[in-house]
């Protein structure tokens, strides 16, 4: 039987435990070994840190209730989507109780005239768009996983689309949040959804990137957006990383609404061609891809095709139809992949710096010289629309100097968004291992504020401790 | 001089399907009262062929035809927002639509070929709540047609279909002769997701209605369902101690 590490006796643990099973049902809650492992790690290198139990609540009335419990015996309480986040978010560092909802699955309330529909935390975004399949409606924020939408709000998640149509700070509407003493709130007004609002604090967006550190989401009312008339990809390589990321910047200044632009360094597309059976040329190289009306796309491609032959970019490899362009694009997000499969054996960490797009050409091209200078094996794949890129870097777990090699090059890269006045993580979140940086970026002042934010929500730190803020 | 657009319409016949199943508590049937309905997957694969078809030129209309009750509409709309041109719905409702099955389909699409004077019928190979795969094939027998069913890979070639079937030791490739009816597989193609503005367009597109009386098909069914049951409760597993724990439990249940 587990410890939960503040209570003192047997019975008092068989106590909470008969009281969360007469909640959510006898199996609704697991101690076994396997399932808390599952439920202490996510796709990051952060070691498993397991919960001393695992709940399954299939509503909100039960997440609350098991809250209220958590709050009485003051237990540790930590959310838990699908664990495909990037920064240790899920590990139970004090141990605790792990609320996994994937019960939770319906898709409610949707409204296609007026573009939004809310979900529960078990509905993952593949899931939603298929359901929408016939409303002509789709949600485009699409970090590569199939991650619960919730999650996703939780973490301020982005993707390869931000650069048209944002991140989840654009697209939540609404939130339903329990607190850690078991009190629903809806951060917008129940059942509210107007397009804007200019009415009190706005709690959504506190909640969205919260990680779980300042309640339990569970239900995220969604913005949606028509699905495209028409969509093409191209491919488009470069001499040098310069003129690649040049040519991005240039296009975005241009006003080209362009749906995705993706960068690829020479060592990430060898990775990705021998993983996934492509024969693009080895350079730098941007993947982009058009949304839009027939003539409208004509106009795009047009205005870009301009842009980088003017930086010596090769002819555009087109990708018209549905299966050409999904296989392009999951070559894309099989890139973590493609990097682990270069060296068999070994661990992935993905950087995640964010900077200004003027900024882009010099961060990049002074990260790749310190990756050359630390002997490092590192891929650079980015959303550099949105100034953003990670170094897939892939290390062997038992070569203890290579770790701390890989440690220093993150904090060096980390300073160097920052002194660029960037953000040491884009879409991935602080988690575990950004705490420190975090204080850096922002400054003690604002840690100060975060800190009381914190301590007015969530008192006796039970929500998911020992992330985000030290 | 040969015309190349020899192939003038085609009809598809989307169907919709529960997504959910809960069988009723006397063991009569499936609950639909309420259920969200869809278009059945393999039907989808097979408005997306004929619209390409089209798109490609080879043809010049494509219809789609959806028996059943008043929500059918939805189904046709769905295949209009994907490209068909205009729609027939057949009514069929209540006690007719229960013993609604594969026999009776066909005999309604083969009317309805006849009077649409179509090249070709596609269909999706199966519905995904009843499985029954035999509308494709009844239909042609009745209509006295040739079949290209299970298609994975379409292409027509003058007055005749090439297709490829996936057969359970491969793939077959057959040439028919049009008029001809084709069932959709899985592999033929990746149906495309319908956009707002092809919606609003097909909101404006004719979907004619017709009752099975009319195209003189008679509906009674020649089958009766006694019962529908769930399959029995999964049971629980039982974990051992040792590997001679397992061998032994394997033995007591009479698998080794």
């Amino acid at each position: 039987v587990s410890n939960f590490r503040n209570m003192f006796t047997a019975a008092a643990v068989d106590g909470v435990l008969s009281a969360f099973r007469s909640i959510c049902g006898d199996d609704g809650v697991s101690l076994g070994e396997t399932v808390r492992e599952q439920h202490g790690k996510d796709e990051s290198v952060h070691r498993c840190r397991p919960p001393d139990v695992v709940v399954f609540p299939r509503c909100v009335e039960e997440v609350s209730a098991l809250a209220k419990l958590c709050h009485r015996h003051q237990l540790p309480i930590i959310p838990f989507g699908t664990g495909t986040g990037l920064e240790g978010g899920v590990g139970a560092v004090k141990g605790g109780v792990c609320f996994s909802l994937r019960n939770m699955d319906q898709i409610l309330d949707l409204h296609p005239e007026d573009f939004d529909v809310t979900v529960e935390p078990g509905v993952t975004r593949k899931a939603l768009n298929s359901y929408l399949r016939e409303t002509g409606l789709w949600f485009p924020v699409d970090p590569g996983a199939d991650a619960s939408l919730c999650g996703m709000a939780a973490t301020s998640a982005s993707g390869t689309n931000a650069v048209r149509y944002g991140t989840m700070r654009e697209n939540v509407m609404n939130l339903e949040v329990v607190l850690a003493d078991g009190s629903v709130i809806h951060t917008a007004g129940r059942n509210r959804r107007p397009r804007k609002t200019a009415a009190g604090y706005n709690l959504t967006n506190l909640f969205v990137g919260s990680e779980g550190t300042l309640g339990i989401i569970t239900k995220t009312t969604l913005r949606l957006y028509g699905v495209p008339e028409e969509m093409v990809s191209a491919v488009c390589s470069f001499s040098s990383v310069q003129a690649a990321v040049d040519s991005t910047v240039q296009i975005l200044q241009a006003g080209v609404p362009i749906a995705r632009i993706e960068f690829l360094d020479e060592v990430m597309i060898d990775a990705c061609n021998k993983f996934s059976s492509l024969s693009y040329p080895v350079s730098p190289t941007l993947f982009l891809e058009f949304h839009g009306s027939e003539r409208s796309l004509e106009e795009q491609v047009n205005t870009t095709e301009d842009i980088t032959q003017s930086n010596g970019g090769s002819d555009f490899q087109w990708a018209r139809d549905a299966e050409t362009r999904n296989r392009l694009w999951k070559a894309r997000h099989d890139a973590w992949y493609a990097a682990l499969a270069m060296r068999p054996g070994c661990k992935a960490y993905a950087t995640d710096v964010c900077v200004p797009l003027s900024r882009l050409p010099h961060i990049i091209v002074e990260t790749k010289e310190d990756l050359i200078e630390s002997r490092l094996t590192g891929h650079i794949v980015g959303h550099v629309g949105d100034g953003n890129f990670h170094c897939l870097m892939v290390m062997d777990p038992s070569d203890q100097d290579e770790l701390h090699r890989v440690h220093l090059f993150s904090q060096r890269l980390a300073r160097r968004a920052l002194a660029m006045d960037g953000t040491c993580t884009g879409e991935h979140g602080v988690g575990l291992g950004k705490r420190s940086l975090l204080c850096e970026e922002v400054g003690p002042s604002v840690i100060r504020v975060m800190q009381s934010l914190k301590d007015a929500i969530d008192p006796n730190n039970l929500m998911n401790p020992g992330k985000i803020l030290l | 001089m040969h015309s190349n657009r020899y192939c003038n319409r085609i009809i598809v016949l989307p169907f919709s399907v529960l997504l959910e199943i809960r069988v009723k508590p006397d063991n009569s049937g499936v609950v639909t009262d309420g259920v969200k309905h869809s278009m059945n997957p393999f039907c989808e694969i097979a408005v997306e062929e004929a619209v390409k078809l089209k798109e490609k030129k080879l043809i010049k209309e494509v219809v789609a035809v959806s028996c059943g009750p008043q929500q059918s509409q939805e189904t046709i709309r769905t295949a209009l927002a994907m490209g068909a041109d205009r729609g027939i719905h057949v009514e069929v409702a209540g006690k007719d639509y229960e013993t609604l099955g594969p026999l009776q389909v066909s005999k309604i699409m083969a009317a309805l070929a006849k009077k649409e004077d179509a090249q070709l019928i596609i269909l999706g190979k199966q519905a995904i709540d009843d499985d029954c795969n035999q509308t494709g094939q009844m239909t042609a027998a009745l209509l006295d047609w040739p079949q290209g069913t299970f298609a994975s890979e379409v292409s027509l070639d003058g007055d005749k279909v090439k297709v490829v079937r996936e057969i359970d030791g491969g793939l077959e490739t057959i040439k028919i002769s049009t008029p001809a009816v084709l069932t959709a597989d899985l592999r033929l193609n990746t149906p495309r997701y319908a956009t707002l503005p092809n919606i609003m367009k097909a909101k404006k597109k004719k979907i004619a209605n017709v009752k099975p009386a009319d195209l003189g098909v008679d509906l009674t069914s020649r089958l009766e369902v006694l019962k529908v049951e769930e399959p029995p409760q999964r049971q629980a597993g039982v974990k051992v101690e040792t590997v001679e724990d397992l061998v032994g439990k394997l033995k007591e249940t009479g698998r080794i």
